[in-house]
């Protein structure tokens, strides 16, 4: 059988709806307290070349900004610990867990 | 010194309501203690996540008939084992009728559903659960004994006999108390997840399943070229879909977790099985997954540590399991402490009870036992290599290629581990290695 006459199959895109970071963000329940729980000091990332928390934070946190620092947003953090792991910046992210009962919540059926 | 027992507010702390916490809190409350268990979320569970099969046959002593009540998705009565290339996969797929009666074998279970389930035992047991509450600290007396924490309640400290650190994978408690060195990125995975629904029938009948019956796929490759693995699982109404990646190569392949996850989901072998769901619910959480090289020291004077904290995850490739060593460990935790107390030394050596329980049970067996599987299972060539190898091996094997005579198997097998760039000798020692791990 010559692939001409293969059932054709839809791209990616059509088989899954479409969905935007944030959507997916969106799935997962965060109770945001107004102290950020993950510091990160800018100038220390400032000359780092690798950035390697902006590539591994599953929840995409971390943003390259236009003059070579990061910026970081708590709010939907999984509180997995990534981030400080695979940093190789002494200092750089100062990692915490949120004030009791606040921070992500995985949910009950 | 003789000095009478100083005042402790209770008998016990316990640090986190997971699957160890609750367990140790069982065990300690029963035992007649007085039992607070600190939970840092709203409930019991709701910072947990994982790949998604619990193994709960250690709860037949603690909760004698545990399946009529726990909060089950589905229990596992297949189970596939599968080698994913780019355009091909290869899965070696076992049911069991009898996984499908108790006492069972494993089970999918949502974590904020199980784990809430398990600290009710605990608080039935007598154990009182303070959630929202993050400890942030450990308190000490004079000679560095734990004598409590610290929390983030208005009323702050808690001072008890004794400590029980069951606060997760990243435990800073037990980091704080110095059991572990250095947390080292190369001994962790990510694992992420997506939970995507679908009506039950579509589930039952894409997988081969009925009613409570459900599948477990663990997956070798599939992940992108980052060293790791992947996995399917069924629950009653969605299919649970993701991947581990270890750390460091990870960071260093620049792709994304979303991505690695949309790069398997769309795979030959698994787009047929979840395309068409809603996703219901993204998450992601560590894995401890070096095993034995990576567990710390056990204990300190007032203090224990159990589960994810203590590095009792078993990530040996074939077997994947973690609730339940984490459920164990507690156990034993909890019965340590309580003979302890009952003693009147919580000291180190007054809690040696705790690694001579863990050493003659399956906690530290298993892990001794398979202490070179992380290393194996996660190295470039079982990850890389030999999946291109037995794919290509097979395909030929199958292939039929007339007018062409089939090829003799030695042929195959030489033609393509020379292909895969795979040395002979390195073969014969990854086989031997893999007879010495898993035999």
């Amino acid at each position: 059988m010559s692939r001409d006459h293969d059932p054709p199959v839809a791209p990616v895109e059509e088989r899954w709806p479409a969905i935007s970071f944030q959507e997916r963000m969106d799935t997962a329940t965060f109770d945001v307290h107004e102290r950020a729980h993950i510091v990160v000091d800018g100038a220390v990332c400032r000359d780092c070349s690798t950035r390697d928390c902006v590539v591994a934070c599953p929840a995409n946190l971390f943003v390259p900004t236009s003059d070579g620092g990061i910026v970081f947003n708590y709010e939907q953090c999984f509180e997995c610990g990534t981030c400080y792991l695979v940093c190789n910046r002494e200092g750089a992210i100062s990692w915490s867990y949120p004030e009791g009962g606040h921070g992500v919540i995985f949910r009950r059926t | 010194m003789a000095d009478a027992a100083p005042q402790r507010d209770v008998d016990a702390i316990i640090v986190g309501a997971g699957p160890a916490g609750s367990c140790a809190a069982i065990a300690l409350a029963r035992a007649g203690h007085r039992v607070v268990l600190l939970e840092r979320g709203p409930f019991p569970g709701s910072k947990n996540m994982y790949g998604g099969v619990v193994y709960p046959r250690i709860l037949d002593s603690l909760i004698p008939g545990w399946w009529d009540e726990a909060p089950v998705q589905r229990w596992i009565t297949r189970r596939s084992t599968m080698v994913l290339t780019d355009t091909s996969s290869m899965s070696i797929d076992f049911r069991n009728d009898a996984w499908a009666r108790p006492p069972y074998n494993g089970a999918t279970a949502y974590r904020p559903d199980f784990d809430f389930w398990l600290a009710g035992h605990a608080e039935s047991a007598g154990a009182e659960l303070l959630c929202s509450t993050t400890a942030t600290g450990l308190l000490r007396d004079g000679a560095g004994r734990v004598i409590g924490v610290r929390t983030d309640r208005p009323d702050g400290d808690l001072t008890a006999h004794i400590v029980l650190a069951c606060d997760g994978v990243n435990s800073f408690l037990s980091k704080e108390a110095g059991l572990y060195q250095h947390a080292e990125a190369k001994n962790f995975t990510l694992g992420v997840k997506e939970t995507i629904g679908f009506p039950k029938e579509i589930i039952d009948e894409r997988f081969g399943v009925r009613g409570r019956e459900g599948v477990d796929i663990e997956i070798l490759g599939g992940t992108g070229g980052v060293n790791g693995g992947g996995f399917v699982y069924t629950n009653l109404d969605t299919v649970s879909v993701g991947v581990v990646l270890k750390l460091p190569k990870l960071a260093a392949q620049q792709r994304r977790p979303e991505e690695i996850i949309a790069g398997l989901k769309a795979h030959s072998a698994i787009a047929p099985l979840i395309e068409g769901g809603e996703l219901k619910e993204y998450s992601a959480h560590l894995i401890p997954e070096a095993g034995w090289s990576m567990l710390p020291k056990l204990t300190t004077d007032g203090m224990l540590v159990a589960g994810d904290a203590a590095a009792l995850c078993l990530a040996a490739g074939i077997w994947l399991e973690g609730v339940n060593f984490a459920m164990a460990s507690g156990m034993y935790a909890g019965q340590t402490a309580a003979d302890a107390l009952r003693r009147g030394d919580t000291s180190e050596a007054g809690l040696g009870g705790y690694e001579r329980r863990l050493a003659s049970t399956f906690v530290l067996r298993d892990h001794r036992k398979l202490r070179r599987a992380p290393e194996l299972v996660l190295s470039d060539r079982v990850q890389h290599r030999y999946p291109q190898l037995v794919t290509s091996v097979v395909e030929r094997m199958f292939q039929v290629d007339n007018p062409l005579p089939k090829p003799g198997l030695r042929r195959i097998l030489a033609q393509e581990r020379k292909r895969a760039g795979v040395r002979r000798r390195d073969l014969v020692r990854d086989g031997w290695a893999g007879l010495r791990t898993f035999g």
